[in-house]
């Protein structure tokens, strides 16, 4: 804080004299300021007068209601985030890069999801390739307020989110025959297998593993395989075992408990998260993260726009109210993320008001603000209702 | 479009894709003969148990027996031995046991080599929930059908520099319009609602596309049956929440593989799950899809019941609906008494008690 103000007035001072030098200046003081912080594999973003900025995308459907109420809560708990919306329209690339020279300038994102329509430009522009987040991380745990079919899941999935099956490289070589390139790479998948390694041990997991279709494309899920069998060799504390796709879905609608933190490539990672998602109570109660090694964006974890429950106040508010806590624990602000959580989950669990999607009445006003009062009860730290 | 006919005791089918068009195959009420495969590890204990079943019932079918493991032809080329093309070129109706892939035989999979000889390009599934053996999910009713040539399965692979690996996914018009046709002649012979393509077009434009285009094309001449489509994500949410919702899936090689074996975790498992394969030129396989489970091979423990619900299913295939139904009847009614069940279903109850007890069942009902 003290150096940060510092800098300022260093700034004020040397401004005249130094005129167009005074970005060096800036950064040389700057880069003091940040060494000083702890090393992490994503150094969080720089902090202003102690409040940080993230970008917000709304995007569309649900989105922009969802992220209002996120508004609203973090306004409300006098949470130190400001947020810069970026709207994007679905159609043009120049909104896209905006949005994405956005996230670089904050370092961190909070986003709803934009509809992909058949006109809007390929995932290879899409922020998930343009800023390197490589890891998608979801947590999908039982919540005991809500009836699901199975109980006691725990799985941690990771997923590799720019290379793969989404590598957009499609050519049509004579009519009528498509061919789409899906690509693995030697160095993305240690990435991969390294960053999911290292979560299971900082979170305490005891077992990885790799899902793929190597029995039958032998290459390229036989790299990723053996990339992470040499991971794994690093890691003694942690057991590492594989399966096939087609297995794992069995197993994970017949015996999900059994899973621990599973690790995989692009498209099985979109059909395993959306399989979990939907077995611990659906779409709108588990959040997912972005990593980079720079940037971090933070959204629901299914991708689903909600076109059809848009602005009528019945969306689950949970999946986005959680992904913004651990945005503010990527910030490291874990006191108001740790608050905000457990009102959360005690909204959820013990007052038990549930919107339609997981089988209650409430609307989403009601448990945004049922989850203000559990905070305001809470103690200070909260402006007025 | 597989019309049939009925005349003076035969019952002719015609079917389209045929080497010489209009050709028609004859499938007299007589006795029918359907080559069977019975295959390895438990592969004979079960097929014995339908052989038996199938008599009880006295199904005018006969069986021939073929081996299918893989010999070298001329050229040094694998190949299913020809005593096995044969007769299945003659009868057009097979029934197969599973099959172990021995690792580093040099030779691929016995499945692909059959796929490939007969061009089987359409895999259906019908997953129907089983009453009496509980999963989580009830009221299951659905059938995945899958495109089982191209796609993510090609097997084109090459490595591009070291470290980089490239897959490639075909997708053609023809295959693609193939699968179509056959999904939607499939729900009207069924009496089935509606059919919902699976895909991911959003991502892989032009290759899902081509499909998507494709079923939307093949739609229009089936107004009789409803058509949607979906993602691919969105259906694995939906199918682990509510399944009710689907009626007949067909997608590409991938996501089917994924979605099918997905469906049968949701009925009870690949235990009790049947899959036929349709070829070009009118041959249908139909086949067990579990393992060979070697560690329980002769030891009477198996359970048959997805090779006899295949073989119900090739009875409906053939036209021979009643004797599917008795068969099908006397499985369900001996799984839902609980009295005598194989090891897998929660019993303790021996291969050949269990079959006996569908045997008794079937000759109580005529």
């Amino acid at each position: 804080m003290a150096a940060s103000s510092a800098v300022l007035s260093m700034s004020k001072i040397i401004k005249p004299i130094w005129g167009g030098r005074l970005a060096t200046t800036a950064k040389v003081f700057g880069a003091t300021v940040s060494s000083r912080r702890e090393k992490s594999t994503v150094p969080p973003p720089a902090k202003y007068g102690g409040r940080h900025t993230v970008t917000l995308i709304p995007g569309d459907g649900i989105g922009p209601e969802l992220l209002n109420h996120v508004r609203e809560l973090f306004r409300f708990s006098c949470v130190p985030v400001d947020f810069e919306v970026v709207n994007v329209c679905s159609a043009t690339e120049d909104d896209i890069n905006n949005a994405i020279t956005a996230i670089r300038r904050n370092g961190v994102a909070l986003k709803g999801r934009r509809n992909t329509l058949t006109m809007s430009p390929p995932v290879s522009l899409s922020p998930s390739t343009t800023l390197d987040l490589y890891a998608n991380v979801m947590h999908c745990k039982s919540l005991p307020g809500v009836q699901t079919r199975h109980n006691n899941i725990d799985i941690m999935i990771i997923r590799e989110n720019t290379e793969g099956e989404y590598s957009s490289l499609e050519h049509e070589s004579v009519s009528g025959v498509v061919e789409c390139l899906k690509i693995i790479t030697r160095t993305n998948s240690l990435r991969i297998a390294e960053y999911a390694f290292k979560l299971a041990r900082e979170k305490g997991r005891k077992r990885v593993t790799a899902v793929h279709k190597a029995n039958i494309m032998k290459l390229g899920d036989g790299l990723f395989l053996q990339c992470c069998r040499e991971v794994a060799a690093g890691y003694p504390d942690i057991a590492f075992d594989a399966m096939i796709v087609d297995n794992t879905t069995m197993q994970l609608v017949s015996k999900p408990q059994q899973f621990d933190v599973m690790v995989m490539p692009n498209l099985y990672g979109n059909v395993v998260s959306n399989v979990c998602a939907g077995l611990v109570g659906g779409p709108g109660l588990v959040p997912g993260a972005n990593y980079g090694r720079d940037y971090a964006v933070f959204e629901t974890a299914t991708r689903n726009t909600g076109k059809s429950i848009a602005d009528r106040n019945i969306a689950n508010p949970t999946a986005m109210l959680l992904a913004s806590c651990m945005m503010l624990d990527h910030l490291k602000l874990h006191d108001y993320a740790t608050m905000i959580r457990n009102a959360v989950l005690t909204t959820m669990n013990e007052t038990q008001l549930h919107t339609a999607d997981i089988g209650g009445q409430g609307t989403t006003s009601e448990v945004v603000q049922a989850i203000m009062r559990n905070i305001q009860s809470k103690g200070p730290l909260t402006s007025e209702l | 479009m597989v019309r049939f006919f009925h005349a003076g005791g035969y019952v002719i089918v015609s079917h389209p894709g045929s080497p010489v068009n209009g050709r028609r195959v004859v499938f007299s009420l007589q006795l029918q003969t359907v080559t069977l495969i019975p295959g390895d590890g438990i592969g004979p204990e079960i097929s014995v148990a339908v052989m038996k079943i199938f008599e009880s019932a006295k199904v005018p079918i006969q069986w021939e027996e073929r081996n299918v493991t893989a010999i070298q032809g001329p050229g040094g080329r694998w190949m299913i031995p020809p005593d096995c093309k044969e007769s299945m070129d003659r009868t057009l109706i097979g029934l197969k046991g599973p099959l172990k892939t021995p690792i580093a035989a040099g030779h691929p999979s016995m499945n692909l080599l059959l796929r490939k000889t007969f061009d089987l390009y359409a895999n259906v599934r019908p997953c129907v929930s089983i009453e009496g053996y509980k999963t989580p999910y009830t009221d299951v009713d659905l059938v995945t059908i899958r495109e089982n040539t191209e796609g993510e399965y090609s097997g084109i692979e090459h490595i591009i520099v070291d470290g980089v690996v490239q897959s490639i996914k075909l997708i053609t018009e023809d295959a693609s319009r193939r699968i179509a046709e056959y999904a939607f002649e499939y729900a009207r012979n069924n009496q089935r609602n509606s059919v919902t393509a699976v895909h991911k077009a959003n991502i892989m434009r032009m290759s899902d596309g081509l499909f998507l285009r494709k079923c939307r094309e093949v739609a229009e001449n089936f107004k009789d049956v409803k058509f949607t489509e979906m993602y691919l994500d969105t259906v694995c949410l939906n199918m682990v929440q509510d399944p009710t919702q689907f009626d007949v899936l067909v997608m590409p090689n991938l996501y089917g593989d994924i979605l099918s074996d997905l469906c049968a975790g949701l009925i009870g498992g690949l235990g009790v799950t049947p899959s036929g394969n349709i070829g070009a030129n009118g041959v249908a396989i139909f086949e067990s899809v579990h393992g060979t489970a070697p560690d329980i091979a002769g030891l009477d423990m198996a359970n048959p019941t997805a090779l006899l619900l295949s073989a119900v299913m090739m009875l409906r295939h053939m036209g021979m609906h009643d004797y599917g139904k008795k068969i099908e009847t006397a499985c369900f009614d001996t799984i839902r008494d609980k009295k005598v069940l194989t090891g897998d279903l929660g019993g303790k109850s021996k291969c050949s008690e269990f079959t006996e007890e569908i045997c008794r069942r079937v000759r109580d009902m005529d």
